[in-house]
């Protein structure tokens, strides 16, 4: 246990000193990445822990980013205050979107999901609704500046903004999953019959998964809006939703850490494979997704939980083989 | 030995006046310059990635020529899959860390405009955008940011003025999409028609991209009475636009828009004998052509595809388009000489006069100062004949 407070503590400190030493291009990427990696808890809540499959969550993403865009556009709202909103808008959606799905199991469930997702961008489209979302056209949103006069630039205080907001959802993230919720929602997804049986509402903590996971999209959607000053339909294709399920897989299912990983491997491996070839970037992008799968079939978070297992076996049977000697 | 000394004077005093003349920002040196572009490779736009591929082709090509000045491009182009985001991801790396000197022919209207306000804030030139929005010529809010072929608010006025020259009693009705593209050419059209377009336009329909046909929508328009038709239309509704009305018998004067002059794409699919009689426009000279089967810079451009860019379709006439506008950049590049800052990039991209490329229709020229951000502003009319395009009229430019 304080070995891993101690990887986390190094984590942050390397996570502050970060934007002094990258560029503010790099910095900005960081700040994707972070931004992806709660979209990816959030979807993880659903599908690792939770066992329901969500094709649609790119719809989420885009809801928070046109509450945020829409709130700082029309009302003139301070970025900081649309956030949770736009965070709670998500919860109040993906919970009554929650319940009809209910019914549905697996794959039903998926294209449920899916058509959410497809729809999306057409619905931003809409034309009674283009006086908020500005139709095709997008809304294009000002970049926040540094507050009290802090001597950094915009794209290192967005950084530490979003590390903020990333840090507060993983803990609550942490809190939550660790406890009777999280334990709960795995029952259901290992056996819902039981979870029942030992007085699991089902049905309520599948609506509430879902709830909360749509939540942690829409946060995430909002920090990226705000991030790229731009939304428009788009940039919230099914794309996006499919993108989002790569990552919790490669990251690894039912697992925090994953989400982080998943997150570098989705803003960083479109990036290489580009620039390992024009003509096929996506080819290249699907062998280096085929290879995490086979090289860490319970994604990169498993790989590293047994790799820290290994090094620390050894650590213990060097220890004792010491002892042994030393009598 | 004095004559030595008298040498090397010359030269200390006159290095630094050889300094003087030449400037440079970032992306620009003695040997280099670096211009940076996104495209959609992949994604579902990516029928238009072959323009960022035959623009690295022509840059290759002016490289092995010796380069622009004695310096050699450096074309750097990033997929975003026609998606915003990635666009000010890539735009963002193409200025901040490759340090291109500016930008030039990023793709799509939605990308475009995702990167206006960076580009404009960090004072970086967004050359020659691939987007026929009217927004891009805006020198007063946006001094960084220039379009370059004719946007849909020119290409209309120039159908108002056809209108108001051979059918004053024209009764118009308008299918348009519901988007930003649409009303451009909505709006452009109104204000051909000055005065006029009040009595003059009977009735005005909509469809949503979403939609799975236009049909009543044409029924409508033949009901209005309307003896013109002014059809701005994408490719699939377009198809279903011309047979419809031709197969209600509906015979007004039929102008498409010209997103959709397709062939291939659209008058094949809807019935060539029912395309026969619509009018568009055109500037650039088309490949499948025959009409320009001989013509010295269509040959140039023929023989520039086969020896670098052999992979490129011959009949997309997207190649067609990235090496018309790329000589556009490259005449920049040359009046621009040793000066290599933004600012003179700028600069001479907004003082071209009468430059002529010859891939462009005869008699179009690009003209722009730094009031007017629109280099190409002249179409000219075509009409279909039932197997190809035929020009006809002269060159029309847009009225200001």
């Amino acid at each position: 246990m304080n070995r891993k407070i101690a990887l986390l503590v190094i984590l942050l400190v390397v996570a502050c000193v970060l934007p002094f030493v990258a560029s503010s291009y790099r910095t900005f990427q960081f700040t994707l990445v972070m931004v992806y990696a709660i979209a990816l808890l959030g979807l993880n809540i659903l599908t690792g822990y939770n066992g329901q499959i969500s094709l649609g969550h790119g719809a989420f993403y885009a809801m928070g980013a046109y509450c945020t865009a829409i709130l700082m556009d029309k009302l003139g709202m301070p970025y900081w205050a649309t956030v949770p909103i736009a965070g709670a808008v998500c919860l109040v959606v993906g919970f009554l979107f929650g319940l009809p799905a209910l019914r549905l199991e697996g794959l039903y469930l998926a294209l449920a999901t899916f058509a959410l997702g497809v729809a999306m961008p057409q619905l931003l489209k809409y034309k009674a609704l283009e006086h908020w979302t500005g139709g095709v056209q997008g809304i294009v949103i000002a970049k926040p500046e540094a507050p009290f006069g802090l001597p950094i630039n915009a794209d290192q205080w967005l950084y530490f903004f979003t590390l903020l907001v990333t840090v507060i959802m993983f803990v609550l993230g942490w809190n939550l999953l660790r406890g009777r919720v999280g334990r709960a929602l795995i029952a259901i997804r290992d056996h819902h019959i039981a979870a029942e049986a030992m007085g699991v509402n089902n049905a309520l903590y599948k609506s509430l998964a879902f709830g909360v996971s749509a939540m942690y999209t829409g946060i995430a959607g909002a920090l990226g809006a705000i991030a790229v000053q731009f939304v428009a339909p788009d940039s919230f294709t099914i794309f996006l939703s499919i993108v989002l399920l790569v990552g919790i897989v490669i990251g690894g299912l039912a697992s925090i850490s994953g989400a982080l990983y998943g997150a570098l491997f989705i803003q960083f491996v479109p990036n290489i494979a580009d620039e390992v070839s024009k003509a096929a970037p996506w080819a290249i992008f699907g062998i280096f997704m085929i290879l995490f799968v086979y090289l860490m079939p319970t994604g990169v978070a498993g790989a590293v939980r047994i790799l820290l297992a290994r090094t620390v076996r050894k650590a213990h049977n060097h220890a004792a083989n010491l002892k042994e000697e030393t009598p | 030995m004095i004559r030595l000394l008298v040498t090397l004077l010359v030269l200390a005093l006159a290095a630094p006046v050889v300094q003087a003349q030449k400037k440079y920002d970032p992306g620009a040196s003695d040997t280099e310059i670096r211009i940076g572009n996104t495209n959609p490779y992949s994604g579902p736009a990516s029928a238009y990635g072959t323009i960022g591929k035959a623009i690295a082709a022509y840059f290759k090509m002016v490289n092995d020529q010796g380069g622009i000045n004695g310096r050699k491009i450096n074309f750097i182009s990033y997929d975003d899959g026609y998606s915003p985001p990635k666009t000010v991801e890539m735009v963002r790396k193409l200025v901040e860390q490759d340090q291109v000197l500016f930008v030039f022919q990023t793709l799509g209207t939605p990308s475009n405009t995702a990167i206006q306000k960076y580009m404009n804030t960090r004072k970086v030139p967004q050359l020659h955008v691939a987007t026929g929005a009217t927004k891009w010529n805006d020198p007063k809010n946006n001094p960084w940011t220039m379009g370059w072929q004719p946007n849909y608010q020119t290409e209309a006025q120039v159908y108002a003025r056809h209108i108001l020259q051979t059918k004053p009693d024209a009764k118009i009705g308008i299918l348009f999409q519901n988007d930003d593209y649409g009303k451009d050419y909505v709006k452009g059209l109104k204000d051909g028609l000055g005065d006029k377009a009040k009595s003059m336009i009977v009735a005005e329909v909509s469809y949503e991209v979403t939609d799975p046909t236009v049909d009543s929508q044409i029924v409508q328009l033949q009901a209005a009475g309307a003896n013109v038709f002014f059809n701005v239309t994408t490719p699939k509704f377009a198809a279903q636009a011309i047979r419809k009305a031709y197969d209600i018998g509906w015979k007004p004067v039929h102008y498409l828009n010209n997103v959709s002059f397709s062939v291939g794409s659209v008058l094949t699919p809807a019935g060539l004998e029912k395309s026969v009689g619509l009018i568009t426009t055109a500037y650039f000279k088309d490949p499948t052509d025959k009409r320009w089967a001989d013509d010295t810079a269509v040959k140039q451009w023929e023989t520039f595809m086969k020896k670098y860019y052999p992979d490129g379709n011959l009949a997309d006439s997207f190649n067609m388009y990235a090496y018309s506008v790329a000589i556009t950049l490259h005449q920049v590049l040359r009046q621009a000489g040793s000066d290599l800052t933004r600012e003179n990039i700028m600069r001479q991209a907004a003082s071209m006069k009468d430059f002529r490329v010859d891939t462009l229709l005869p008699r179009i020229l690009i003209n722009t100062s730094k009031d007017d951000y629109a280099p190409i502003e002249a179409v000219q009319l075509q009409r279909f004949n039932g197997k190809q395009w035929e020009l006809f009229g002269d060159v029309i430019t847009a009225g200001h």
